[in-house]
């Protein structure tokens, strides 16, 4: 953002990539996705770079709400400094953080999430999908609890997937009554509490139970569950779990 | 003349008796914390409209659901019925609304048929709890006493519904040249039997009104105070999207501090503590959750949590929380402590940690209430006033802190993903 500032331009999207994005391993490839897509499709964006920091979701959930209102204000005055008109997030959770908490301190923007975005492409005819890569494979999907529940994103990120691979095997539990991947509300960052089995192992049964060759995910905390699930199971070979982005990528053979 | 003086009487005890429970909560309100504004008033009956009196909710389960939407549409009739029965009593009038023409024989009517279908799921209802097991029946927090309570409950609904229709009966029979109303089940009951059941209308009267004044007082301090409490609770709740969490205001004024240290102080607005301890700390709509949760389990049959058997169970929050102010709140309304707390003493650390504000449990509940802000503002309170956090929790926020992130990785390769 800041070399495009300095050459004098004012992208119209800011694409929020996250810390997962910026620094897990699996889900870097994720954002390397979706920027070859934005970049496929010419859309003019920047992103934050060095500049973004969390934005404090994990910390206000764990309770720290003083950490959390540092990060908030710091990344508004970042956001603001640049007049950010419309944020593109991949992750749910800085969407819902983004979206709905920063307007109360001083933030507000659009914010869109990518599956809106790419579902919203798809329809007005910008992103022309010919060729199917995944010929033959069937495809379930895993509704992340800040996107489907929180914002009521259901259908969009099943119009994506409904465009290359014609149909979503839907799971038992799905939509409003999906089962959280385990790691939201900062699970992720510590040792779950005793129980009789992890959710992410749940969840992953019930996937497998779908008999489906791929599971689609949104989110890169759904990402890491699914994925240490199916690694649990040793079902690497029969079923993977990919992301929305990764299929229009995939689709599209950037 | 003696009757109409006997049942003032009775009408007046019954509303000195419920008055007494009304002051007593208010006084537990008193001790809470206020919540959001209320505002957005249209949006407001659109959503009570939608949620309390469509049932969308209930119809998550749609069986189950169905029966219950009958239940609750049937007593909406069956009460203005009821009002009806109460003006009589107190004017001596016989059927005071009957000049509302087709509408009082539509709303009796349909009160008539109600009664009946009520009758038989009632019935279900009490076979479905002693015979089937439904695991949202059970649980820790689902104690002898609060199944007996559910039992009652029914039980008190069933005969209501039998006394109104002996009430019917004995009023056709005791106007064989045409009566107000139309009664669809209670005829067809006399012509079946071709009896006189004159005698069963005062008895079915009596016996109706007593009942409804019974119950209305009973329901105060039973899980059923919903009958009263749902349709408020839905109104007053959050319409914000359910995983937006509140910012705390207090710490905003803090980190403005921290970050612009010219900003005025302002010492009136110190708080006294941060997060939830304790029932001081939690704001009246949290309480009001809690007195009118039904206990009805189906936030904790879906909590991932609880499905995976960690000792989390939404529904135990709600009702510690009630337990704990019947508890403490005598207590503080006469100025005294104990040493105990809602956080610790009722609802421990782990079970507060296992949750991962999936949300589920706010979705599924009927009335709108939400658990994970509760959960969270008891973390609040563990993290923010005794530090207390798990471990991975506290690398985490360090990491945040130094480095911009929840992981250990410098802010300087940020852009590493995009070469
Ligand atoms: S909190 Fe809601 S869903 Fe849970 S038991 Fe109470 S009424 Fe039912
Ligand atoms: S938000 Fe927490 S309490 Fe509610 S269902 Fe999810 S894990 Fe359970």
């Amino acid at each position: 953002m800041a070399d495009v500032t300095a050459k004098g331009e004012k992208p119209e999207y800011l694409y929020w990539v996250g810390c997962a994005g910026a620094f897990d391993d699996r889900y870097q490839k994720v954002a390397r996705a979706f920027s070859k897509i934005l970049n496929h499709l010419g859309v003019s964006y920047a992103v934050l770079g060095k500049e973004e920091s969390c934005t404090g979701d994990a910390a206000k959930r764990a309770g720290n709400e003083m950490l959390f209102q540092m990060q908030a204000m710091q990344n508004i005055e970042v956001l603001n400094s640049y007049e950010v008109k419309k944020i593109i997030c991949t992750c749910p959770h800085c969407y819902n953080t983004l979206k709905n908490e920063y307007p109360d301190l001083g933030g507000n923007y659009e914010v869109i999430n990518y599956t809106v975005f790419l579902d919203e492409m798809i329809r007005t005819g910008k992103l022309k999908l010919e060729n199917n890569p995944f010929k033959g494979e069937s495809i379930t999907y895993h509704d992340p609890c800040y996107l489907g529940r929180g914002n009521g994103i259901y259908d969009a990120p099943r119009n994506v997937i409904k465009a290359v691979f014609g149909e979503v095997k839907e799971m038992k539990r799905a939509r409003s009554f999906g089962l959280c991947c385990g790691a939201g509300g900062a699970q992720m960052f510590k040792e779950a509490e005793k129980g009789d089995k992890e959710v992410n192992i749940e969840r992953t049964e019930e996937i497998i139970e779908r008999k489906v060759d791929k599971v689609a995910s949104a989110c890169p905390f759904c990402m890491t569950m699914l994925t240490d699930g199916i690694k649990l199971k040793n079902k690497e070979a029969e079923l993977q779990n990919i992301d929305i982005a990764e299929i229009i990528e995939k689709a599209l053979n950037l | 003349m003696i009757k109409q003086i006997l049942f003032i009487i009775t009408l007046l005890i019954t509303f000195g008796v419920f008055a007494y429970s009304v002051k007593r909560l208010w006084g537990f309100f008193s001790l809470t914390k206020p919540a959001y504004p209320i505002k957005n008033i249209g949006a407001r009956i659109s959503h009570t409209l939608n949620v309390a009196f469509g049932q969308t909710k209930i119809f998550r389960k749609p069986v189950i659901g169905l029966m219950h939407a009958l239940v609750f549409w049937g007593f909406l009739v069956i009460t203005l019925g009821s009002i009806e029965m109460v003006v009589d009593g107190v004017s001596g009038l016989d059927r005071a609304f009957a000049s509302t023409g087709w509408f009082y024989d539509v709303v009796i009517a349909s009160g008539d048929v109600f009664a009946l279908l009520i009758i038989v799921f009632i019935k279900l209802f009490i076979l479905r709890r002693m015979f089937l097991k439904i695991k949202r029946f059970t649980g820790v927090e689902m104690t002898a006493k609060a199944n007996w309570d559910a039992l009652l409950s029914l039980y008190f609904i069933g005969f209501l519904m039998v006394s109104l229709i002996c009430f019917n009966m004995g009023y056709i029979s005791s106007h064989p040249n045409g009566y107000e109303g139309v009664y669809p089940v209670s005829a067809t009951l006399v012509n079946l039997f071709g009896w006189d059941f004159s005698l069963l209308q005062e008895p079915g009267w009596w016996v109706h009104l007593l009942l409804i004044f019974t119950f209305a007082n009973y329901l105060p301090y039973s899980k059923h105070f919903h009958v009263f409490l749902s349709i408020p609770n839905v109104f007053l709740a959050n319409l914000e999207p359910i995983t937006k969490y509140p910012n705390l205001e207090s710490i905003t004024r803090e980190v403005k501090l921290m970050l612009d240290p010219e900003a005025a102080y302002d010492e009136s607005a110190e708080v006294a503590r941060f997060g939830v301890k304790d029932i001081e700390d939690v704001s009246w709509k949290n309480y009001m959750d809690s007195l009118s949760c039904t206990q009805c389990g189906r936030c904790t049959d879906v909590c991932p949590a609880n499905i995976t058997g960690k000792l989390l169970s939404p529904r135990k929050i709600f009702v510690d929380l009630r337990k704990r102010m019947d508890e403490k709140g005598p207590l503080a309304l006469a100025g005294k402590q104990d040493n105990k707390s809602l956080l610790r003493d009722y609802i421990s650390e782990e079970e507060i940690w296992a949750c991962t504000t999936c949300n589920a449990c706010a979705q599924e509940c009927p009335i709108d209430i939400s658990h994970p802000n509760l959960i969270m503002d008891m973390r609040r309170y563990l993290v923010m006033e005794e530090s207390a956090a798990p471990a991975g929790l506290n690398v985490m926020f360090a990491n945040i802190e130094n480095n911009g992130a929840p992981w250990q990785f410098s802010p300087e390769d940020r852009m590493k993903w995009a070469d």
